[in-house]
């Protein structure tokens, strides 16, 4: 009765979360244009994702901002994780309590003073503004994800590398970063997502006429005439399957992990 | 020669300097940005130091209106989202074989897909049903709840799954019925869980006008949205800077009550 009773919730919260996922990747392999109608089996709307100018450039902008500003985040995250870490006075109680001020402040409050304070250095909406904004917001994520490892770590080994005639830039190369490099990894990943996800950010810095998936879909949301809503369809159906097996992959390797 | 031995002994550089880049950082991209927001919230359009843009907020029924069914919506959504994930996350703590994992993760999935792109999703599934059009206010719900749920069960899952048993089986041993073990016990236990579940879910949810633009048809207005019209449109900062400045009071108020952001429990996942 019990066990019954687990997993009709657990099946039932699963449909609620994968029908509109799964009705998406239905209707993604017809070629109609109004979702819910089946006009007969077809890749049109996968092939537009790649042949339409238009939506390429978006998904490729999308990409390279995701992934430039998640490469610079995790350096400044990394860095600024062990900077915290081993400065126990004022300086590294400062950063880490700003750092954390963009994760659990409201976005768009984020977006608009750094909207104010790029207009006064007129930097405007621009796309090295909105580069920053991402970073803003995606650093503190990589300094939650290595400062754990950080204190896991064993802080002899450092010491002994020092003793057995390393310089300090060594040991931090050679001994430090190797043990937090799982946590500098899992910043990277979770950095990207955060950037692909990001909708408020770019809205209030990005350059005009500048289109992440996000700012698209929400615009073609409000206008769906004439917008490649559809082609959506096709976009969600295959980051869900990008998902799905970077997701099996990350989980064979741990459970091969914890079998050794 | 002499003098780069000079510096060295002046300044040796440690590992604790590596603080400086990212503190400098955020000096210039958190802090400053905030201490803008409050100074555009306190002065005019003239630029004279004023509280006209705190009387104006609190004396139009239009913006009050506004933050009460922001904070509404947020209680309402936020309340849904755990009385759902509270269970769930509980029975994949309790469960005892290996297959825990691939239903967290299932649960946890969605996050990681573009937010838009799943309240998209949503929106189709309820406009075959014609409830968008309909009912603005339960589609926008409905929206939020699918969007933030996956917030809200990977908090709680991490604090059930850690929690000690031996207290909950010491309860029982001295004669206390299951439901007098949860309430009494488990619950108290895991309210770590809940209120960074509740950060996570409560606070987006009043100022994402993404999600009730999209499944409100326009005719629900959240406090974002208000701060959004008067950035945009509207072009008085110093309006939209009040709203600003009440949210990041609002965010330092429910900072006090959830203890604040305990990155041992990171709520986007890494922890995975």
């Amino acid at each position: 009765m019990k066990k019954a009773f687990s997993v009709f919730i657990i099946t039932v919260a699963l449909i609620f979360i994968y029908a509109p996922i799964i009705l998406l990747l239905i209707f993604s392999f017809t070629s109609s244009r109004t979702m819910g109608v089946w006009s007969g089996f077809s890749f049109e709307l996968y092939q537009n994702l790649v042949s339409k100018e238009q939506i390429r450039k978006i998904i490729i902008d999308t990409l390279i901002l995701a992934l430039l500003s998640a490469t610079v985040s995790t350096v400044l995250g990394t860095v600024g994780a062990i900077g915290i870490f081993y400065n126990k006075k004022w300086l590294g109680k400062f950063t880490k309590t700003s750092s954390q001020i963009p994760v659990i402040n409201a976005e768009i409050v984020t977006a608009i003073s750094l909207a104010l304070v790029f207009a006064v250095v007129s930097l405007g909406k621009s796309y090295v503004a909105l580069l920053i904004g991402h970073i803003v917001l995606l650093t503190p994520f990589v300094v939650l994800s290595v400062l754990p490892r950080l204190k896991q770590m064993d802080g002899s080994t450092y010491e002994a590398s020092l003793d057995l005639g390393a310089t300090p830039t060594q040991a931090l190369f050679k001994v430090v970063l190797p043990q937090i490099f799982p946590g500098i990894v899992s910043g990277f990943l979770l950095a990207i997502t955060l950037s692909l996800d990001d909708y408020m950010i770019t809205t209030y810095l990005r350059p005009t006429g500048f289109e992440t998936i996000s700012t698209y879909v929400f615009k073609a949301l409000s206008k769906p005439r004439n917008s490649f809503l559809p082609e959506m369809r096709a976009l969600s159906s295959v980051l869900f399957v990008i998902m799905v097996v970077v997701a099996v992959v990350l989980s064979f390797k741990k459970t091969k992990e914890k079998n050794r | 020669m002499e003098n780069e031995v000079k510096v060295k002994k002046g300044f040796s550089f440690t590992r604790a300097h590596l603080c400086f880049p990212y503190a400098i950082f955020l000096v210039f991209f958190v802090i400053l940005p905030l201490i803008l927001i409050v100074y555009y919230a306190f002065t005019s359009k003239s630029g004279r130091i004023s509280f006209e843009n705190f009387i104006w907020f609190f004396s139009s029924w239009a913006s009050i209106k506004t933050l009460l069914i922001s904070i509404g919506l947020s209680l309402l959504t936020t309340f849904i989202c755990l009385l759902i994930a509270y269970p769930v996350a509980f029975i994949l703590a309790r469960m005892k074989s290996n297959k825990n994992v691939i239903l967290l993760f299932l649960f946890i999935m969605p996050m990681w897909i573009n937010f838009v792109l799943r309240a998209m999703a949503m929106k189709e599934l309820l406009d075959l049903f014609g409830i968008i059009t309909k009912y603005n206010y339960l589609s926008t719900v409905i929206g939020m709840v699918y969007d933030y749920l996956p917030f809200m069960v990977l908090p709680l899952f991490t604090t059930l799954s850690n929690l000690d048993k031996s207290y909950e089986e010491a309860a029982s041993d001295l004669g206390a019925n299951k439901v007098k073990v949860f309430t009494k016990i488990t619950f108290p236990l895991s309210l770590a869980g809940v209120f960074s579940g509740i950060t996570m879910v409560f606070l987006p949810c009043m100022t994402c006008y993404v999600i009730s633009d999209t499944f409100g048809s326009g005719k629900v207005t959240i406090i974002g949205k208000f701060i959004e019209q008067w950035f945009g449109t509207g072009d008085n900062w110093h309006y939209g800077s009040v709203i600003a400045f009440i949210l990041i009071v609002i965010m330092f108020i429910s900072t006090l009550f959830t203890g604040g952001f305990s990155e041992d429990k990171n709520s986007r996942g890494t922890t995975l």
